[in-house]
């Protein structure tokens, strides 16, 4: 598109063929069931696409797709799907800001939830993603009760560190990395919080005590092992690194040394 | 049948509970003088809160730590997700790191200038207060904050000020302080402290012997309605901004929590105060689902301008200098690109609607970085914006670095909201409402950076305090689950989700939506008339009545329903949208981002009238359609002299 001062916005629109999975409660079966849609224009979100084949599904008599969303710009980590394969689809980004753009006209796309032992299926798209929280609960966080804090500048943070720990406070909690790793290993997750807390001076008290627990949660949740395959990166994305999981491995052998002893 | 424009006034609120003598002690005094309940004793109080936002989930970690029983609840899978966590920009705080002349009176004092003069200044000066506080206790639980070279901590300016006093966390500040909360809250849950139900939403709330004792609430897995008693509840349920259906708002963000509340005896505070943010990327179609906000932190370096030209289509690479209009700098001098948003907002309109604007159908103005690229260098530009501009490009397909940011203004934030007194307690004793769901501190219209100071401070500092008080004076006799006020709360959810699915009409939930956020855009939006809010007034009952006539909800209610959630909520922004145009109405003044068109100076500024209007409006609801009725709250500037805001 050329338009001058009228950005990209495109007239042309799209026919594409969705191919869903449609599952009703826990203990449905499932299965994929195919919807054609007319009218999309490169400019919808892929969501906004799914809300007018759901307005019409209603009109219609029948059942919406259920799935999770809420902030729609790629922060809340609500939205999650496996689209053509791939979890949040061909760019590296959400599901939300995913656009249509990205797709061309009469291109058949398949749709389904998060998969992962540790992620059972609620209804069509939405999973149930509790156990990333237990994770936090074993230990991702600092104790400082209200007002116990003292002077902000009291501890000066050096800026790489202060760095290092926002890249990894990022991660928005999707689980597209556990839905991308063949053994649903949630190490990339944990690790990035076990990096964010760890590297702070403030963090430190509570370190290792921190990474010790956080994993055996993560065992206990029925996560699988983590055979570096690097599928959890590719589909992260807020760009944690692979390298967070080194990083926490060699935070987990400290701290379990440092115990044995 | 009295027509809801016909609103009565009632007994002004004479009492809000703020303590006199001078403003810098008040708040230290109001926490000595407050009883206290016996740390041994708070673990026989049940408090309940909703919503796992700032305010909330900072108040349910904090109660929790204090030894209350908290009961909490979100309506997303996870109390991480609140809408908080999207804030941008950054949170205020009277530091003074940078030495630039900022204090906790300067910070009160833009704050009540800013807000155009309509919030209680011993509100305002606590507020001020606290944000010191709040920026400590976020570095201890490891929010990372910008820090310069030298490890300590960087701030940048916004709107409305000339200092440097908010925090940031490159464009995620929210994100970073909501994971900080929620850490706090999490590490509770895991003690035991903290009982927490998400995917559950809040639908009615049960008052007993004028009390407020707990809520009636729905699983959103099984439909399972339940019923939840306590000694106080707490509503930290957030903003009504999606009323106008397209907002900056998370999609589920609603009112419900705050309107059921208000049906049940809490006042509603300034419900047409609402906020709309100059820096929104504009609409690109009519499947437009939500807008998605630039951050204000954006004007420190971006420069606004149109064409001088109307109805220039050149690319903007094509104009020249001398023939763009930089109409902020223009207009106001000494505050530029940085006056507050109302203004800045009002500004685009004008010079969209006189046929300046760029981008389709003329809805838009540039937010051009061309030069800050010159000054700064590109790095130094991508380090401070880098994921607001990646974020612009994967939505309009546009990039930033090269070509002006198209932008327009969006509905962000509502001032309004249940009106609460200076313990943030509503009319219903028990009652409480924090963060943006109270009428709050921010008056007419809200600086930026605040909202996030606001939630926290009220949830980590204020409520805790003043619950307290609360529980320690009151006595709490148990409610017995089959109180007649619990069976008659419990009835009226069931009946109307029942009644929802039963009409399977034609229109989809989203379609009255749409239309009422037409509606309130066109005529309770950005210039509000007589003429035009009376024409809503006459048309929302209308769309109310189509919509429990004709609306259709598949499925059942003992499911995962999203459409039966949706149309749950449309039903209450039907009664809300009303209460919205009557105050607007009502209001015949300008203020902050209430725009009457009839109030205005000749060169088109926004005319304020103290005389009149020098007060709250905190209304009463009668029944669904039927007049309402007003308490004004006077407003007294004791610190503050009210005079004609000038930015210029
Ligand atoms: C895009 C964007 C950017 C912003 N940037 C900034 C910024 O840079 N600085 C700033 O100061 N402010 C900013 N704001 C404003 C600020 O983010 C909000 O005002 C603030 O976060 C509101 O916090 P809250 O805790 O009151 O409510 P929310 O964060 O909205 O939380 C509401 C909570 O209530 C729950 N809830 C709601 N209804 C129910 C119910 N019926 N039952 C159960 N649970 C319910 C939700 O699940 C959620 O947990 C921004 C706002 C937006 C939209
Ligand atoms: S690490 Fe990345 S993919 Fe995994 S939950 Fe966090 S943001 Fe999502
Ligand atoms: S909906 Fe929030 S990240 Fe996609």
């Amino acid at each position: 598109m050329t338009a001058a001062t009228h950005g990209t916005t495109s007239t042309s629109t799209m026919k594409l063929t969705l191919r869903i999975w449609r599952q009703h409660s826990p203990e449905d079966g499932g299965s994929m069931v195919t919807y054609q849609i007319e009218g999309v224009s490169p400019d919808m979100s892929f969501l906004e696409m799914l809300d007018v084949l759901n307005e019409d599904l209603i009109l219609r008599g029948e059942e919406p797709v259920a799935f999770d969303h809420d902030c729609r710009e790629g922060i809340c980590g609500a939205c999650g799907m496996v689209i053509n394969g791939r979890a949040h689809g061909p760019e590296r980004t959400t599901t939300c800001q995913l656009h249509m753009r990205q797709f061309s006209d009469g291109d058949t796309i398949d749709i389904e939830p998060w998969r992962a032992a540790a992620f059972p299926v609620v209804k069509d798209l939405v999973v149930d993603r509790s156990a990333l929280d237990r994770v936090i609960q074993a230990g991702g966080y600092i104790t400082a009760p209200t007002g116990s804090a003292p002077e902000a500048h009291a501890t000066a943070v050096p800026k790489e560190a202060a760095d290092f720990a926002f890249e990894h406070a990022e991660c928005i909690g999707c689980g597209a990395c556990v839905a991308a790793c063949p053994n649903g290993s949630a190490m990339l997750f944990t690790s990035a919080k076990v990096n964010h807390l760890n590297v702070l001076p403030q963090g430190a008290p509570e370190r290792e005590g921190r990474v010790l627990d956080m994993v055996a949660a993560m065992d206990e949740e029925g996560f699988g092992g983590c055979t570096n395959s690097g599928e959890c990166t590719i589909a992260c994305p807020k760009g944690i690194p692979l390298q967070s999981i080194a990083d926490m491995n060699r935070e987990f052998f400290r701290a379990a040394t440092k115990r044995r002893r | 049948m009295t027509t809801y424009t016909s609103y009565t006034v009632g007994d002004p609120i004479a009492d809000t509970k703020a303590p006199d003598g001078p403003i810098a002690e008040r708040w230290s005094r109001r926490r000595f003088e407050a009883k206290l309940v016996n740390p041994s004793n708070r673990r026989k109080h049940t408090v309940i809160v909703v919503g796992t936002g700032l305010a909330g989930g900072s108040a349910g970690a904090t109660l929790a730590e204090q030894g209350y029983r908290v009961v909490q609840f979100c309506y997303q899978d996870s109390p991480r997700r609140a809408h908080s966590i999207a804030a941008q920009g950054g949170i205020n705080a009277a530091k003074n790191y940078r030495n630039d002349g900022d204090s906790v009176h300067r910070l009160f004092y833009d704050t009540v200038k800013g807000g155009d003069f309509r919030a209680r200044e011993s509100n305002v000066h606590r507020l001020a207060e606290a944000s010191v506080e709040i920026i400590d206790q976020c570095v201890a639980q490891g929010v990372p904050f910008a820090r310069e070279y030298g490890g300590l901590l960087d701030t940048r300016s916004f709107g409305g000020v000339q200092v440097s006093r908010t925090f940031y966390a490159r464009g995620q500040t929210g994100q970073q302080l909501l994971l900080g909360a929620y850490q706090a809250l999490s590490r509770q849950i895991e003690a035991g402290n903290v009982e927490m139900h998400a995917r559950t939403e809040m639908l009615d709330l049960i008052v007993v012997d004028g009390r407020a004792r707990g809520i009636v609430a729905r699983d959103l897995v099984t439909g399972q309605i339940s019923v939840h008693l306590a000694d106080a509840v707490v509503l930290a349920s957030g903003g009504y901004g999606n009323v106008f259906y397209l907002s900056t708002n998370a999609k589920n963000s609603n009112a419900s929590a705050i309107w059921r509340a208000h049906r049940r005896g809490a006042y509603f505070g300034n419900p047409c105060f609402t906020q709309i943010h100059p820096t929104c990327i504009p609409r690109s179609g009519d499947h437009q689902s939500k807008l998605t906000l630039m951050s204000e932190s954006l004007r420190n370096d971006g420069r606004i301008w149109v064409p001088k030209a109307k109805a220039d289509t050149r690319s903007p690479d094509q104009i020249p200098e001398a023939e763009r209009d930089y109409y902020l700098e223009r207009i106001y001098p000494s505050f530029g690109n940085l006056v507050p948003r109302d203004i800045a907002s009002r500004a685009a309109k004008v010079v969209c609607d006189d046929g300046h604007g760029v981008g389709p159908g003329g809805q838009g103005v540039y937010l051009d970085f061309g030069d800050a690229i010159a000054r700064m260098g590109r790095d130094k530009v991508a380090e401070k914006y880098g994921n607001l501009f990646e974020m612009y490009e994967r939505i309009t397909a546009e990039d930033p670095y090269s070509r002006p940011m198209r932008i327009y203004p969006a509905v962000h934030y509502t001032m309004g909201g249940l009106w609460v007194d200076y313990d943030l307690s509503t009319t219903v004793p028990g009652l409480f409402a924090i963060g943006e769901a109270n009428f709050s501190d921010h008056g007419a219209n809200r600086l930026g950076a605040s909202a996030l100071m606001q939630g926290l401070a009220d949830g980590y500092f204020v409520l805790p305090a003043t619950l307290n008080d609360y529980l320690a004076r009151a006595s709490h006799d148990a409610v017995e689950p089959d109180h007649p006020a619990v069976a008659e709360a419990v009835a009226d959810v069931e009946d109307r989700l029942n009644l929802l699915l039963a009409i399977d009409g034609d229109r989809t939930p989203d379609s009255f939506h749409r239309e009422l956020g037409e509606l309130l855009w066109d005529e309770c939006g950005m210039a509000r008339s007589e003429a035009g809010l009376h024409k809503a007034l006459d048309r929302i009952p209308e769309l109310r009545e189509e919509f429990w006539r004709r609306v259709k909800v598949p499925g059942t209610g003992a499911e995962l329903n999203q459409s039966l959630e949706k149309a749950n909520r449309i039903s209450d922004y039907l009664e809300l949208a009303e209460l919205m145009c009557l105050d607007a109405l009502h209001r015949s003044e300008s203020c902050g981002g209430h725009f009457r068109v009839e109030s205005q100076a000749a060169d088109g500024e926004a005319v304020r009238d103290d005389k009149d209007f020098s007060y709250v409006a905190a209304w009463e609801f009668t029944g669904s359609g039927s007049a309402p009725v007003l308490h004004k709250e006077a407003l007294d500037f004791e610190y503050v002299h009210p005079t004609q805001r000038s930015y210029a």
